[in-house]
């Protein structure tokens, strides 16, 4: 009960944040719409980056093929909304127009998630019974596959982009579906099955030992982490309200690969640390849209050789936080090893 | 009735026969050393009985049932546990996390019940943390469960491998060199401590060691292997006295 108190108060929180930032709540007060676009993707990159986290970070599995998994979500419930919204309005009418939307949103998300889960267990399945780095081989390829394929479906308007999408994620979804993100990747991680995930990417062989379904726990991880990754891209195409096969190249999964390794792997919140920060600087850096990439480049490298592990490691900001603190008061010596 | 029962195993890889119609037969709580020079093909004995290597040839038998070509996992969930010769512990995860996986192949907790936090997962979570606490006691390692386990000496190392594979609820446990790096003292208080979890667990264990002091104070029988072979097989009193063993440790006259 005291969950569903506290969801109740999200949710709240939520919708006030939504109507204030948009200027709704009480005339004259927001914020620019620009500042509340770069909010959205913000939120839309925390639910992508903690996603890939729980399979790179958490399982060791790298997968570098996120923007496939967030192009299936954002083009079927895309394609879902603009050509079976009107049929599915229909029967709702006696709802408010935020109602519907919500209900029509919703229903396109599910179809976002299990589509991507399905195309993740397709992935999975031969390329996770194996140990190494094939998911990441063949995470990259898949990624490809998607792109050109959606290229050349005219029905969601192949190179062109797909337009006409309706507008029906906002502030409050994105940060509802980031916080329902973040909650399921904790409970999973703070759990036996998360404990599993651990033990495979800190040795599988002793892992499979120890009577883990290594294989299982594998696919269901990333299963997972790729439906929620469709989530991020239906939210993605109604918020954006169009989207083209290039938003979804592999260099928006080498994008979010960068966020949790700012972050650190196999932290939750250094993920949400690592999102905000990479738009932070993409937006900073718009005047110098040219050399953005370089800047990106140096910056992973200095990361790489001052905190290999990411800002945050493997700990969540609160234990790393009070690690610190623990670590001053004690004598020299005692402190880590490695 | 052995627990385990190895009928005609033999090993090859390429033109290499690491195990050559290996037989052996380990009673229900029994005391099994394994020993031989280096490369006589101890460690692919283990790796064959725990699923890591198929046998070209030959039958493995665990409690009547047959598991040659098994998973890993699956032989684990069986009842077989195994320590590694070069440790293989969860190192970045806590002692007591590393128990608590080896716990979880019995565990009837699954993702949705995780996501939930349904009150029976929570209760699932207590009885596992209170058990893989009791199991630390034993191993005298209570003390360190909150540090992570590759801060740990050496010789706990070592513990908690025995302890982790323990928490598999095994019916046979298979110590691979657990005395290796050991100095006296240690080793000494690890005979101790493989001599009381049997008696206490009640399960069969399957050594290979090294350290001969190690071996000869707590085996019941021991198994002498060379170049795959077997060359004796008896009480440690009778083997030390085997020439043939002689030979294979310190060479031909």
């Amino acid at each position: 009960m005291k969950g569903l108190a506290v969801a109740a108060g999200l949710v709240a929180i939520l919708f006030v944040a939504n109507g204030l930032l948009s200027g709704s709540l009480i005339g004259g007060v927001s914020i620019s719409p620009y500042f509340l676009q770069v909010i959205c993707l913000a939120g839309i990159n925390i639910t992508l980056a903690v996603s890939l986290n729980l399979i790179n970070g958490f399982t060791g599995q790298f997968s570098i093929g996120h923007a496939g998994f967030m192009a299936i979500g954002a083009y079927s419930s895309a394609y879902f909304t603009v050509t079976f919204g009107d049929r599915l309005r229909a029967p709702l009418s006696f709802l408010p127009e935020f109602g519907q939307q919500g209900v029509l949103l919703l229903v396109g998300l599910a179809i976002a998630a299990v589509l991507a889960a399905i195309a993740g267990f397709i992935v999975g399945v031969p390329s996770l019974r194996l140990r190494g780095d094939y998911l990441a081989i063949v995470t990259l390829g898949f990624g490809e596959i998607i792109r050109v394929s959606i290229l050349n479906i005219d029905a969601v308007g192949g190179a062109r982009g797909f337009s006409g999408i309706p507008r029906l994620a906002n502030f409050f979804w994105i940060y509802l579906f980031a916080a329902a993100t973040i909650l399921v990747v904790y409970r999973v991680v703070h759990s036996s099955f998360g404990r599993t995930l651990v033990a495979i990417r800190e040795d599988e062989i002793a892992a499979e030992a120890m009577g883990v379904h290594t294989t299982r726990a594998k696919v269901i991880s990333f299963v997972v982490s790729s439906a929620m990754a469709g989530i991020a891209g239906g939210l993605f195409a109604h918020f954006l309200m169009y989207i083209n096969p290039n938003s979804f190249t592999f260099l928006k999964s080498f994008e979010i690969i960068i966020m949790i390794v700012i972050g650190g792997l196999g932290s939750i919140t250094g993920s949400v640390l690592g999102a905000v920060l990479f738009i932070s600087l993409t937006e900073g850096l718009r005047e110098f849209a040219q050399y953005r990439m370089i800047l990106f480049s140096l910056l992973l490298i200095v990361i790489m050789i001052v905190r290999p592990q990411g800002i945050l490691g493997h700990r969540e900001f609160v234990t790393f936080l009070t690690r610190r603190r623990r670590s001053i008061g004690e004598a020299p010596g005692t402190t880590g090893n490695n | 009735m052995p627990i385990l029962s190895l009928s005609r195993v033999t090993m090859r890889f390429g033109g290499l026969v690491a195990v050559n119609e290996l037989d052996l037969a380990i009673e229900k709580s029994q005391l099994y050393g394994l020993i031989g020079p280096n490369g006589a093909g101890k460690t692919t004995v283990f790796n064959v009985i725990t699923g890591v290597y198929t046998p070209t040839s030959g039958g493995i038998t665990f409690e009547s049932a047959s598991i040659e070509g098994e998973r890993c996992g699956r032989i684990t969930r069986r009842g077989i546990a195994r320590t590694f010769q070069n440790i293989r512990l969860f190192s970045e995860m806590s002692v007591l996390d590393n128990v608590k996986v080896a716990f979880d192949c019995r565990q009837a907790t699954t993702l949705t019940t995780a996501v939930l936090r349904t009150p029976k997962h929570r209760a699932e979570e207590a009885r596992v943390d209170a058990e893989s606490r009791e199991l630390l006691k034993i191993f005298k390692l209570d003390h360190l469960a909150d540090e992570r386990a590759k801060n740990l000496p050496y010789g706990s190392q070592r513990r908690l491998e025995i302890a982790r594979a323990m928490a598999t609820a095994p019916r046979l446990l298979l110590l691979d060199e657990p005395a290796a790096g050991m100095n006296p003292h240690e080793s000494n208080e690890l005979m101790d401590l493989i001599r009381w979890v049997r008696d206490h667990f009640g399960m069969a264990v399957l050594l290979v060691e090294h350290n001969m002091k190690v071996v000869m104070g707590i085996c019941e029988k021991v198994h002498v292997l060379d170049y795959g072979s077997t060359i004796a097989i008896g009480p440690p009193a009778e083997i030390q006295k085997n020439p043939k063993v002689i030979e294979a440790y310190l060479g031909g006259a």
